[in-house]
C-alpha cells in the first residue's frame, strides 16, 4: 500500500474501524438467488407509501366524479361545500380552467390522429363515469369526503357510447361532438409479401381460418391505489411531488409541460410504490390537480385514491376486438396473417393510450415464419375510462390471437397443435431472424424450451389420458393447452420509438458513485414498484466492481438524487437500466485501472483486474483493491496529472434492439361439464429469458405474470351497462383471484443469452402474463372441441362454458365432433367467423 | 371511502339495546359484526342517523342447549359458530355452511344473527336456517316473539323484524339420529358470494349410512329474493337409495323459483345449477358415493 | 367518543368520531402507518391486523368497536429486532414483491397458524382467501407460510429459496428449473 493512503483524517478513522472497509468479493453474484434488500422494511411495516406521508399543515383533496357516462355540465355550485367547517377550498373545472392545462398523450400514432383536449377537471362535458368535475380541499380526509356531498352539479345527459362497433357505425352518437367522429386513428401496416396475393397464389392448396376474439376490458388493480402529495414552497415556485407512480422522471417533464411550472422547479419522488402493472405508467388528473391547487393555496396537498375511484379513474387495460385470419398450405406451412383490430381508447387519450395496440402489431406473427402480414388497427372513442398500458400492453392481446388461431388451424388441418407449431417456428440455428413484421429476433431456442416443458408436463401421458377419458365419456373434460410465445420487450431503441411517433426515447440512465470507504452508491432511472431493482442492481455492481453485495446501495425514484431516467415499464429495467449500470461500472473500472497503475507504478497495460483487486503482471506483491483505489482517489494526493479526483461515472444506455424472451407454457384443465366450472389441474412453463441475475426474483415475476394471465382467462372482466356504468365497480364484482383460485406453477428455464446486450439478459416482467392467457384458453377449447365448440369469450366463466356445451334450445351438445389429432384433415376449407 | 357521520350507542344489555333503538328513531341501524354494514356505509349507500352497536351485549353471544334445540345468540361470531362443539354435533350443516362465509377475518367479526337479519338471499346462512326449521327470537319494546324461519325472510334484504325489534337469538332444532349434511356452494372465486348454494341435510333409514333416505331438508341460496326451502324435492327424495333416484328427485328443485339474472349468471343457468348442486349435495350428505 | 386501546404494546386513549374506521384511527390518529388500505369493500385484506389475537380487516371495523382491545399490527409483530417466523419466512421464500399486501398477508398467516399449526398447502390457500396479492401469484406466499409453520412447530424452516453460497460461474451455469 502506498503511504498516502495511511495519512489523513479519513484514512485514520478507517484504520480505527476496520469493518468500515470491505470484505473481499466472493464472486458468483450473477445468477445467485440473493435475499432481497427491499424486504426488511416491507415485512416490518416500515414502508413509505404515498398515503403514509404527512407534512406540517397538510390538507386533503378529494375529487367529485361524474355519475354519468356522458353529459353536458350545466352548472357546478361549490358554495355550500365552502361553508362547511374545515373546508379550505373547492374548485370546479371552470374555476381551474386557466391553470389546469391538459393531460398529455405522448404517442400520436399518426399525424391525423384525433387528439381531443383532456382537461384534468371536466369543464363543459363529462365523458365517462368517474370523470372529475370538482375538487375539495379540507383540513382532514373525512371532511374532504363529506364536502363532496355539498357540491351541486346540474347535468344535461348526453348519449353514452359504449360499444366500439356501434361507435364507428354511420350516424353514431359522438363522444367528442366537435371532432365529428369516434374514430381516433386508423393505422395500417403491411409487411412482407402482399397477403391477399400470397393466399391467392396458393390456390386450392390454401387453408384459411378466421376467428373473432375479444380482449375484454380489465382493471389493473395494483393493490396500492394511487396517491399524490404535493409540498410547495410557493414563494419560490418550487414543488416536491410525491406520487405512487412508475414514472417519476417522465412525470416531472410532463407536469412542467402541463402546468407551465419550470421543470427545474419540480422534484418528483416515487416513494414505496405498491405495484403498478402499467396502471401507474401515466400522468393523471389528480397529479396535476394536486400540484395546481398546492400552488394556488401555498399549502401541502394530499390526495389518496379509494378502490372505487381506482376502478373509475385509473386506466383500464385491453379492450380490443380482433378479427384474425391465418392462411397456410394444406401441409401446414404458414403463408400469412391478416389482422383487423378495433381498440377501445375510452373517452380520452392518456399517456400512451393509442400506442398500446401498435405495440401489439409487431407481435402477431409471434415465433412463426410466414411471408405475408397485413395489419390494420382502428382506435375508437367510447364514453368509458381511458385504456392504456396493462401488463404486456398490446403483446398479450397479439399472443392470444395467434396462439388461439394456431390451435384452430391445427384442428382445421387435423394436426396436433404442437406439431403444427414445430413445423412453423424459427429453428434455433436460424437466429438472428428477420421477422415478417420487421423485427430482428436476436436469439432463441424454442425447441429446447418446448422439449423441457413437454417432459415436465408429461404431455404424452396427458394426451393418452385424455383419449381414454373421452372414450369413457367422462363428464369431467380434460383439456390440454399450449402457448408458445415470444415478445418484444426492453422498451426500447430510441430510434425505433421515433419511427413509431412515440414522444420520447427508450434509453436509461445510471450513475455509480464510489464513496471514500469503498462503498458504492448506484442511482438508476428505472424506478421499482415491487420488482427488486435494489437487489438486482447490487448484484450487477458487485459482480462488475468486485465489491461485496452488502456494500452497494441503490438510489431510485427521486428526481433529485437520481435525476435522469425513463422509468419502469415494458420489461425494460434490467435489459436497459441494468445494462446502463453495467456500462457505468465499466467506466469506473477503466479509470480506477489508470489510477491503480499510477499508484502501483506500473504500465496500465500490465495492470489486471479480478475479484475487486488490481494486480500487476509479473509482480504478485503489487496489488490494490478497488476500495483502496477509491480512497486514494478521494484523498487525491497522488493522481495522474490533470485527472479529476473522482471515480464516479454516468452512463446513458440506448439499446440497439428489443429483447425477445420466449417460452412454452402448457396447461391442463378439468372442466365440470355439468356446471361449466374450470379447474387448472397442472401448469408448466419453461421460460427463456437469457442470462439470469437473480433466479428467485425471476421466478417470482413469472408466477405473478401467470396469475394475471390466468385471471384474464378465467375471472376478470370490467363490465359496463348500456348507460356506460361500470357494473364491476368494486372487488365484490370484479373477481381478482385469491390463493385458492390459482394452481401451483411448475416453472423451468432454459438460457439462451440475448446477443443484443453485454449481459445477455432479456426482460421477464410481462412474459408470464403474455403466455398464460392463451395456454388456459387453448386448454379449455381443447376440452370442448369434440363438442363442436369454436370459441368461448374471456373470461371463460362457468356459465359461458356451460352454454357453449348446449345447443341454442338448451339441449346438451354431444361429443360426436371429436377431432383425432394427427388424423385425416376433415373438410379443410376456410372457416367462418364465430 | 369514508362513512357519513352518525351517532353511536353501545348498550351492554339487550333491554338497553331495545330502548336505545327505540329512542334513536327510524333512521337508526343496528350494528352487529359490521361486515356488510360498514362497507355499505363506506360507499355511502346508507346514511343511518345512529348506530346501535350490539357488540357489547354479552348475553347475545354464545351457544347453549335448550332441550331439543340449540340456542345461538345473535351476536355469536361465525368463527365461534363453525367451531362450536354443540353446533358441530347437532347442526353440522350450519357449521359447514358457516365455514364457507367470506374469509377468516370476516368470520371473526361477522355474526350469525347479523347475517340472518341482513337477509341477503346470496348469503349462505339463511338457506341453512330455513332448511333446519330454525326459529328467530326477536326482542322489541312489546316484548319477545319467536318467528319461524319460513316467515322471517320476507323479501330481498327484508325480514319480518319490525324497525324497533332486535334479533336476539336463533333456536335451531337439533338433528337427532344419523343425519348427513352438505353445503354445496358454487362461486367463481373463493371470496365471491354464492351464485347458487344448496344446503342439504338427510336422515337415512335405520339411522345408518347407506340404505335409503328417510327424511330430507333442502334450502337454496340465491334462487330468489329470499332463501328458498325446496319442500317438494324433500318429499320426492324420501326413499331414494341411489344416485339416479336422487338425481331424479332433484330435477324439479328449480320449479317455481325466480332466481336473479346478474353478473353471476342468468336465471336459467342458476336453475340448472340448483338441480345439479342439489343432487350433489344430497348424494354426498347421504353417503351415496361420488 | 373516547377510545382506549393497546396497540403494539402501547396504550393510547383518544377522542374519535364514531364513524372513524379503525384503520384510519391507527394511521392518521396514532401514526401507526404500517397497515395500509387497499379497498373499500373488505375484500383485499391489506388492512388485516390482529384484534385480541384474531385477524380482522381494520377497514371494516370502527375504532369505537375496538375500544378496550389489544391490537397487533405488522409494526408490533417482531420481538425487538427478532422477526416473527412468518416475517422471516416471507423474506426467505420471496413471499412478497411490492409488499403492499404483505402486512395483511403476514397477519392473516399468523392467525391461520394459531388455529392450525400444521396446515396443508390447500389449507394455507384457503386460510388466506381473504387477502389479495397482485404480484406473486401466491405460490411463494404459500411456501412462506408452510415454512413458518414448520419452524413454529419446531421442525425448522423449509429449505429457503435463496442461495447462501455464490452462484456457479456464470459461463457454466446451465439451465435450471
Amino acid at each position: 500500500m502506498t503511504e498516502q493512503l495511511d495519512a489523513g483524517l479519513v484514512a485514520g478513522e478507517i484504520a480505527e474501524h476496520p469493518d468500515a472497509l470491505s470484505k473481499p468479493y466472493a464472486g458468483g453474484e450473477l445468477g445467485r438467488g440473493r435475499r432481497r434488500k427491499e424486504d426488511a422494511k416491507l415485512v416490518t411495516g416500515q414502508t413509505n407509501w404515498t398515503d403514509n406521508i404527512t407534512l406540517p399543515g397538510l390538507l386533503h383533496m378529494t375529487v367529485l366524479r361524474s355519475p354519468m357516462a356522458h353529459a353536458r355540465i350545466v352548472s357546478v355550485d361549490v358554495s355550500a361545500a365552502l361553508e362547511l367547517p374545515g373546508v379550505i377550498a373547492a374548485y370546479s373545472g371552470a374555476d381551474l380552467a386557466d391553470v389546469q392545462g391538459a393531460l398529455p398523450c405522448a404517442w400520436p400514432v399518426t399525424a391525423e390522429m384525433v387528439h381531443p383536449d383532456h382537461p384534468p377537471l371536466a369543464v363543459d362535458e363529462v365523458r365517462y363515469v368517474g370523470d372529475g368535475v370538482a375538487v375539495v380541499v379540507a383540513r382532514d380526509r373525512y371532511t374532504a369526503v363529506d364536502a363532496l356531498e355539498a357540491i351541486a352539479v346540474e347535468y344535461e345527459q348526453l348519449p353514452a357510447v359504449v360499444d366500439m362497433e356501434a361507435a364507428i357505425a354511420e350516424g353514431a352518437d359522438l363522444v367528442h361532438g366537435d371532432k365529428g367522429t369516434n374514430t381516433c386513428f386508423r393505422w395500417p401496416f403491411a409487411s412482407g409479401d402482399n397477403y391477399a396475393e400470397t393466399v391467392a397464389a396458393a390456390g386450392d392448396d390454401a387453408v384459411v381460418v378466421k376467428r373473432r376474439f375479444r380482449q375484454q376490458r380489465l382493471l389493473p388493480t395494483a393493490i396500492e391505489p394511487r396517491g399524490v402529495v404535493v409540498a410547495p414552497i410557493a414563494a419560490a415556485d418550487e414543488y416536491t411531488v410525491y406520487s405512487a407512480t412508475q414514472i417519476p422522471h417522465i412525470l416531472r417533464v410532463m407536469l412542467a409541460l402541463v402546468t407551465g411550472i419550470g421543470e427545474h422547479k419540480i422534484r418528483v419522488i416515487a416513494p414505496d410504490v405498491g405495484g403498478g402493472f402499467g396502471s401507474k405508467l401515466n400522468v393523471y388528473a389528480e397529479e396535476v390537480l394536486a400540484l395546481v391547487v398546492a400552488k394556488k393555496l401555498g399549502r401541502p396537498i394530499k390526495w389518496t385514491e379509494s378502490r372505487s375511484e381506482n376502478y373509475q379513474a385509473t386506466i383500464h387495460g385491453r379492450d380490443q376486438i380482433q378479427d384474425i385470419e391465418i392462411a397456410a398450405t394444406r401441409d401446414g406451412t404458414l403463408l400469412g396473417l391478416k389482422v383487423e383490430l378495433l381498440a377501445d381508447m375510452g373517452a380520452y387519450l392518456q399517456l400512451i393510450t393509442p400506442g398500446i395496440p401498435i405495440l401489439g402489431a409487431f407481435m402477431y406473427p409471434a415465433i412463426y415464419k410466414m411471408k405475408a402480414y397485413d395489419f390494420h388497427c382502428t382506435g375508437v372513442f367510447t364514453t368509458k375510462t381511458p385504456t392504456d398500458a396493462y401488463r404486456g400492453a398490446g403483446r398479450p392481446e397479439a399472443t392470444y390471437a395467434i396462439e388461439r388461431i394456431m390451435d384452430e388451424l391445427a384442428a382445421e388441418l387435423g394436426r396436433d397443435p404442437m406439431d403444427l407449431r414445430k413445423q412453423n417456428w424459427i429453428r434455433h440455428e436460424e437466429f438472428p431472424y428477420d421477422m415478417v413484421a420487421g423485427l430482428t429476433y436476436d436469439s432463441g431456442n424454442y425447441e429446447a424450451a418446448t422439449e423441457k416443458a413437454e417432459q415436465m408436463f408429461d404431455l404424452a401421458g396427458l394426451r393418452a389420458e385424455q383419449e381414454r377419458r373421452r372414450g369413457d365419456n367422462d363428464p369431467m373434460l380434460l383439456g390440454i393447452g399450449i402457448s408458445t410465445f415470444t415478445e418484444m420487450c426492453g422498451l426500447a431503441p430510441s430510434r425505433v420509438l421515433g419511427s413509431l411517433s412515440y414522444g420520447a426515447g427508450g434509453w436509461e440512465a445510471a450513475q455509480i458513485r464510489m464513496l471514500p470507504t469503498g462503498k458504492v452508491e448506484v442511482t438508476s432511472g428505472a424506478t421499482p414498484h415491487g420488482q427488486g431493482h435494489h437487489t438486482a442492481w447490487s448484484q450487477i455492481v458487485a459482480d462488475a466492481l468486485g465489491v461485496p453485495f452488502e456494500d452497494v446501495e441503490v438510489v431510485t425514484g427521486d428526481t433529485d438524487s437520481s435525476p435522469k431516467g425513463m422509468d419502469t415499464y415494458g420489461s425494460r429495467s434490467l435489459v436497459v437500466g441494468g445494462i446502463a449500470i453495467h456500462k457505468a461500472t465499466g467506466k469506473v473500472l477503466e479509470k480506477a485501472k489508470r489510477i491503480a497503475a499510477h499508484l502501483l507504478e506500473a504500465a496500465e497495460g500490465d495492470v489486471e483486474f479480478s475479484g475487486g483487486t488490481f494486480s500487476v503482471k509479473g509482480s504478485p506483491e503489487a496489488t490494490m483493491t478497488i476500495q483502496q483505489v477509491a480512497l486514494a482517489t478521494f484523498a487525491a494526493h497522488n493522481l495522474p496529472d490533470g485527472m479529476e479526483p473522482t471515480l464516479d461515472s454516468d452512463y446513458v444506455y440506448d439499446p440497439e434492439n428489443f429483447s425477445y424472451p420466449h417460452g412454452t407454457h402448457l396447461c391442463a384443465v378439468e372442466i365440470d361439464s355439468e356446471t361449466g366450472f374450470t379447474t387448472i389441474r397442472k401448469y408448466v412453463c419453461v421460460d427463456d429469458i437469457g442470462r439470469i441475475v437473480n433466479p428467485v426474483i425471476v421466478e417470482g415475476q413469472v408466477h405473478g405474470g401467470i396469475a394475471q394471465g390466468i385471471a384474464q382467462a378465467l375471472y376478470e372482466e370490467a363490465v359496463h351497462d348500456a348507460e356506460g356504468n361500470l357494473t364491476t365497480g368494486s372487488l365484490v364484482d370484479y373477481l381478482v383471484p385469491a390463493a385458492p383460485d390459482l394452481p401451483h406453477f411448475d416453472t423451468g428455464r432454459t438460457e439462451t443469452p440475448s446477443t443484443s446486450n453485454p449481459l445477455g439478459v432479456k426482460g421477464v416482467g410481462e412474459a408470464g402474463t403474455i403466455a398464460s392467457t392463451p395456454a388456459v384458453m387453448n386448454a379449455i377449447h381443447d376440452a370442448l372441441r369434440p363438442f363442436g365448440v369454436r370459441d368461448i369469450a374471456m373470461p371463460a366463466t362457468p356459465e359461458r362454458v356451460w352454454r357453449a356445451l348446449r345447443h341454442d334450445d338448451g339441449t346438451p351438445r354431444d361429443a360426436s365432433g371429436t377431432v383425432a389429432y394427427g388424423g385425416p384433415s376433415t373438410n379443410a376449407t376456410s372457416g367462418g367467423t364465430s | 371511502m369514508i362513512p357519513a357521520a352518525f351517532d353511536y350507542v353501545a348498550p351492554t344489555s339487550l333491554a338497553e339495546a331495545v330502548s336505545a333503538l327505540s329512542e334513536a328513531g327510524e333512521d337508526a341501524k343496528i350494528l352487529a359484526g359490521g361486515q356488510s354494514l360498514i362497507p355499505v356505509l363506506r360507499l355511502r349507500l346508507a346514511f343511518p342517523s345512529t348506530l346501535v352497536d350490539l357488540g357489547r351485549v354479552d348475553e347475545l353471544r354464545g351457544v347453549r342447549e335448550d332441550g331439543d334445540s340449540l340456542v345461538i345468540g345473535a351476536m355469536t361470531r361465525h368463527s365461534e359458530v363453525m367451531d362450536d362443539p354443540l353446533v358441530r354435533q347437532y347442526a353440522g350443516l350450519l357449521a359447514e355452511a358457516t365455514a364457507t362465509v367470506a374469509d377468516p377475518a370476516v368470520r371473526h367479526r361477522g355474526t350469525f344473527g347479523g347475517a340472518l337479519a341482513h337477509a341477503d338471499p346470496a348469503g349462505d346462512l339463511a338457506a341453512v336456517a330455513l332448511a333446519l326449521d330454525a326459529e328467530l327470537v326477536a326482542e322489541g319494546p312489546g316484548g319477545r316473539r319467536t318467528i319461524a324461519a319460513r316467515d322471517f325472510f320476507v323479501n330481498y334484504l327484508e325480514t319480518a323484524l319490525s324497525p324497533d325489534e332486535i334479533l336476539a337469538a336463533v333456536r335451531v332444532p337439533k338433528l337427532e339420529g344419523f343425519w348427513g349434511v352438505r353445503y354445496e356452494k358454487f362461486h367463481r372465486v373463493a371470496q365471491a358470494w354464492a351464485i347458487v348454494g344448496v344446503a342439504a341435510a338427510v336422515r337415512m333409514d335405520g339411522d345408518t349410512p347407506g340404505g335409503s333416505i328417510a327424511e330430507a331438508r333442502i334450502g337454496l341460496t340465491n334462487m330468489g329474493a329470499t332463501p328458498v326451502r325446496a319442500s317438494s324435492v324433500e318429499g320426492a327424495l324420501v326413499g331414494a337409495a341411489d344416485r339416479a333416484a336422487v338425481q331424479e328427485a332433484s330435477s324439479s328443485v328449480a320449479e317455481g323459483t325466480s332466481p336473479p339474472s346478474d353478473l353471476g349468471g342468468q336465471a336459467d343457468y342458476r336453475q340448472h345449477l340448483a338441480r345439479v348442486l342439489t343432487a350433489r349435495a344430497v348424494t354426498a350428505a347421504a353417503g351415496l358415493g361420488g | 367518543m373516547r377510545v382506549r386501546m393497546k396497540v403494539d404494546g402501547v396504550v393510547y386513549e383518544d377522542e374519535v368520531e364514531p364513524r372513524t374506521l379503525l384503520t384510519h384511527h391507527l394511521r392518521d390518529g396514532l401514526g401507526r402507518v404500517g397497515t395500509p388500505i387497499g379497498c373499500d369493500t373488505s375484500n383485499c385484506g391489506s388492512c388485516t391486523l390482529l384484534v385480541d389475537g384474531e385477524s380482522v380487516k381494520s377497514c371494516s371495523v370502527l375504532a369505537v368497536q375496538a375500544d378496550g382491545t389489544e391490537i397487533t399490527t405488522i409494526q408490533g409483530l417482531a420481538e425487538g429486532s427478532t422477526w416473527h417466523p412468518v416475517q422471516k419466512a416471507f423474506q426467505e421464500h420471496h413471499g412478497l414483491q411490492c409488499g403492499y399486501c404483505t402486512p395483511g398477508m403476514i397477519l392473516a398467516a399468523v392467525d391461520l397458524l394459531s388455529h392450525n399449526p400444521d396446515p396443508t398447502e390447500d389449507e394455507v390457500r384457503h386460510g388466506l382467501e381473504g387477502n389479495l396479492c397482485r404480484c406473486t401469484g401466491y405460490q411463494n406466499i404459500v411456501k412462506s407460510v408452510l415454512s413458518a409453520a414448520s419452524e413454529m412447530r419446531g421442525d425448522g424452516p423449509l429449505p429457503g429459496s435463496f442461495q447462501d453460497a455464490p452462484a456457479e460461474s456464470h459461463e457454466t451455469a446451465g439451465a435450471s428449473s
